[in-house]
């Protein structure tokens, strides 16, 4: 292996820690605006005001998801193949989740029957808030280490998946979504739907601020990150403790653009300091510190990895470009007198 | 039972499910792009009308479409991750690239699409569905590359036991993705022109917004031949580029144990019997084997017996004869759904050109209802044909289907997800068909169900957790 590409495999582990940090940032928001219709609608036209105020975006959030899963079995098999078999089971739960969670909007409005509704209002409220504790589990497995053999298979039980360290960690991420998207909804609709949005998130901000506390100290407890990083982590706690504060400074003054954006930053920095912690390691092994997966050993080859460098730079901005140019279009503010598509 | 087996049956299922809806929204989706490009060209609402009532169909379908892809993506690292460890390096690459240029496209612009009809100029939204149109294609291109590799594999080398890519155009100049690709997507299109057909057929009948449906007919039953009869001449070409890279899976297809005297004939049907390695019953057709494998009414067709025998030489010990009846009959059905469906198409087209639909009998009509299944029946047949045609593989050659499974997955959990997707599947694809008939029934001038609330309904209970947020 020369210099390129071991370049191009460290290259590739940021690109995937960008799509994942892109895809909690974006459907980081949607998660929580779905927990949100169960939390703040009080009538039909409310509930549907919130899910439409996600509709042009949820699903092309999603796929920032399937990117990454993408990018992780191109650039990195080994990572991907361990991961998603070792995972097996709570990855099941996540499918069945997305699924409903997906059908649930375009179908939800589709009949009138309250029935009909309550039920997939249900699966969209369940679904969203157990998506980002399933994924905080999982991230928080990650750092904590799980037991892969020489062979890279992990062979995990329920407690190496299912512990306190991890459910801290879950609780982290649906909260911090929970807050983001109702700071999303703030900024998306007017009057008292916006105000209740608000008020909740306030409300939202002192748990939340607990459970990440104690997951940082967990963390700095119970894993080799702060070790293995030392001064970097440190400084990424710092930023996401200042981006917490600022967030609810914003919510006290009511100015939900700021604070929208300071909940994105929590979840950035939150997720950055995961990737920071685990480079060059891709999924630690609890047995073995020999038996880690790293960017080196379960990378792609080095032309796989240039032709898929290329392409990324190629389409990316694109990608970026069309995306963004949606939520200028989809910029207003949603108001009674709204058309509701969902 | 064992993981292997389980893993395929999980495969099988959840494939051939989402490629229900796949082919689907590819065929729906040109149709309603090129209704909003009539709207927008000549003006006429009634084209307007089309394209949302259409587009409503399209939507539902390609809901379903996306969450089962999900599980797709998830389905090769969870089931089958030494598979995902040996290809990935070649096979992901067509992955994340179909992610990265499809999937961002095609869902970006649909929201764009049903949320921007007010707020977008006719021609910015118009350019919007035919994006989409583009995403749902260049999503087909990729994913079919990476089949075709699992086909024919090329542009690769062998490296610390992993296919590791080395040229990634090879990837995309195939033979078999060449052969592969205009196959299904004339497949897609095809699909999405009989459920038209098929729908306004129903409503012609019952004599239920006759202008839109006319109209709808008319444009895609056009759309209906040409397709038929792309995916029926492109289905030879493949035929003759198996012949040559897998010729087993042909002969398979063919119930030909023996190598077959020259010219070759093509067996109708044949009782098989598998454990004897041979047919009986048989109805021949002579010279068409021939024809079909070189488009020459002469040379034979090797038989499996001795392609076993080759394939010993070359790969060692082992039995690499596929399931023959499976592939036998799933080609046949296959063959026959879609030569029922090129005819129906010409005399539908016949009747639309000489403006008669209105007074078509009414057998005609019933049947093209009945025909909104056959584009389904000979999608999943021709990729049953396909996929089982080429086991023991999953790799021709490189990799059988048994060493890719996960080692580390419990035959006990793999069962628990085919029990869950199964069931989920089940729902929704029940959902889903009650929605469309919904739809279907209500008109396209329905009144927007979807504009009523009920006020104040809260599913969550009077004190369902904002009694927290209440000043």
């Amino acid at each position: 292996m020369g210099g390129i590409p071991l370049l191009l495999s460290e290259l590739w582990f940021v690109l995937i820690a960008v799509l994942f940090i892109g895809f909690f940032f974006l459907e980081g928001f949607d998660f929580g605006v779905g927990m949100s219709t169960g939390l703040i609608a009080k009538t039909d036209r409310e509930r549907r005001t919130l899910i439409n105020s996600i509709g042009p975006f949820w699903d092309g959030n999603e796929v920032w998801l399937l990117t990454a899963g993408g990018a992780m079995f191109a650039a990195f098999p080994h990572w991907y193949a361990t991961l998603f078999s070792g995972f097996y089971l709570p990855l099941v739960v996540v499918l069945l989740l997305l699924i409903g969670r997906g059908v649930a909007f375009e179908f939800r409005s589709k009949m009138k029957q309250q029935r009909w509704r309550r039920t997939w209002d249900i699966i969209i409220v369940v679904a969203s808030a157990l998506l980002p504790f399933l994924f905080g589990v999982v991230f928080a497995t990650l750092m904590k280490g799980l037991p892969i053999d020489e062979n890279m298979q992990m062979h995990a039980g329920f407690l190496d998946i299912v512990n306190p360290y991890t459910v801290v960690g879950g609780l982290s991420v649906t909260l911090l979504c929970l807050v983001h998207g109702l700071l999303f909804v703030s900024l998306r609709t007017v009057g008292e739907l916006r105000e209740r949005a608000l008020q909740l998130a306030k409300k939202v901000m002192m748990p939340l601020v607990a459970v990440l506390a104690i997951y940082a100290l967990l963390t700095y407890l119970m894993t080799d990150v702060f070790t293995v990083r030392g001064w970097a982590l440190w400084i990424m706690a710092l930023l996401g403790a200042a981006a917490l504060a600022l967030a609810a400074y914003f919510i006290r003054q009511q100015r939900e653009g700021w604070a929208f954006g300071m909940t994105g930053a929590v979840i950035a920095i939150a997720f950055a300091s995961v990737f920071i912690g685990l480079f060059p390691r891709v999924m630690v092994s609890s047995i073995n510190s020999a038996f880690d997966l790293t960017v080196y050993n379960a990378a792609s080859g080095p032309y796989s990895l240039k032709v898929m460098t290329i392409v990324a730079c190629t389409l990316l901005p694109f990608v970026l470009g069309y995306q963004i140019w949606s939520y200028y279009i989809f910029r207003k503010r949603l108001n009674e007198q709204h058309h509701l598509e969902y | 039972m064992d993981p292997i087996m389980l893993s395929r049956i999980q495969y099988a299922l959840t494939t051939i499910f989402h490629f229900f809806f796949v082919p689907l929204s590819i065929g729906l989706v040109l149709l309603v792009a090129i209704m909003e490009t009539l709207y927008v060209m000549k003006g006429k609402e009634i084209y307007k009308t089309m394209a949302k009532f259409w587009g409503k169909l399209f939507l539902i379908n390609f809901a379903v479409g996306v969450v089962t892809g999900i599980l797709q993506e998830f389905q090769f690292g969870m089931n089958w991750s030494e598979y995902s460890r040996f290809v990935g390096d070649v096979f992901g690459a067509p992955l994340a690239i179909e992610a990265l240029l499809a999937f961002f496209m095609e869902s970006t612009f649909i929201g764009l699409w049903i949320f921007g009809w007010d707020r977008l100029s006719k021609k910015v939204h118009l350019a919007c569905i035919w994006l989409v149109f583009a995403g749902t294609f260049l999503s087909a291109v990729w994913i079919l590359a990476a089949n075709s590799f699992m086909q024919h594999p090329v542009g690769f080398a062998i490296n610390n036991g992993r296919a590791e890519m080395n040229d990634f155009f090879a990837l995309l100049t195939n033979g078999q993705f060449l052969v592969e690709f205009p196959h299904t997507i004339f497949g897609a299109l095809m699909t999405g022109a009989f459920v038209v057909t098929g729908i306004s057929a129903y409503k012609l009948m019952k004599k239920q917004d006759v202008e839109v449906f006319r109209r709808s007919f008319n444009i895609a039953v056009i759309i209906g031949l040409v397709s038929s009869l792309g995916v029926a001449f492109s289905g030879h070409f493949q035929a003759q580029y198996l012949v040559e890279t897998q010729p087993m899976k042909m002969a398979a297809s063919e119930g030909t144990w023996t190598t077959t005297e020259d010219p070759a004939p093509w067996t109708v049907i044949a009782s098989i019997d598998p454990d004897k390695q041979e047919n009986s019953g048989e109805i021949k057709i002579p010279g068409l084997l021939s024809y079909l494998s070189y488009s020459k009414f002469s040379g034979s067709v090797k038989g499996m017996k001795e392609l076993n025998a080759e394939y010993q030489q070359t790969y060692g010990p082992g039995d690499y004869i596929p399931p023959v009846r499976t592939t036998f009959w799933s080609f046949r059905v296959m063959i026959a759904a879609g030569g029922l469906m090129i005819l129906l198409a010409m005399y539908g087209t016949y009747l639309a050109w000489r403006k008669k639909l209105e007074v078509a009998k009414p057998w005609f009509m019933r049947l093209m209802v009945f025909a909104i299944s056959l584009p389904f029946i000979a999608n999943s047949a021709g990729w049953i044909m396909t996929e089982v045609g080429r086991q023991p593989w999953t790799v021709f050659g490189y990799m059988t289907t048994e060493a890719g499974v996960s080692p580390n997955v419990s035959a006990g959990m793999i069962l628990f997800s085919t029990i869950a997707f199964t069931a989920a599947y089940t729902v929704l694809g029940i959902v889903m068909v009650f929605l469309f008939v919904r739809k279907i029934k209500a008109g396209p001038y329905a009144v927007d169900k979807s504009e009523e609330h009920d006020e104040p309904a809260d599913p969550f209970g009077v004190d369902g957790g904002y009694s927290v947020v209440t000043k």
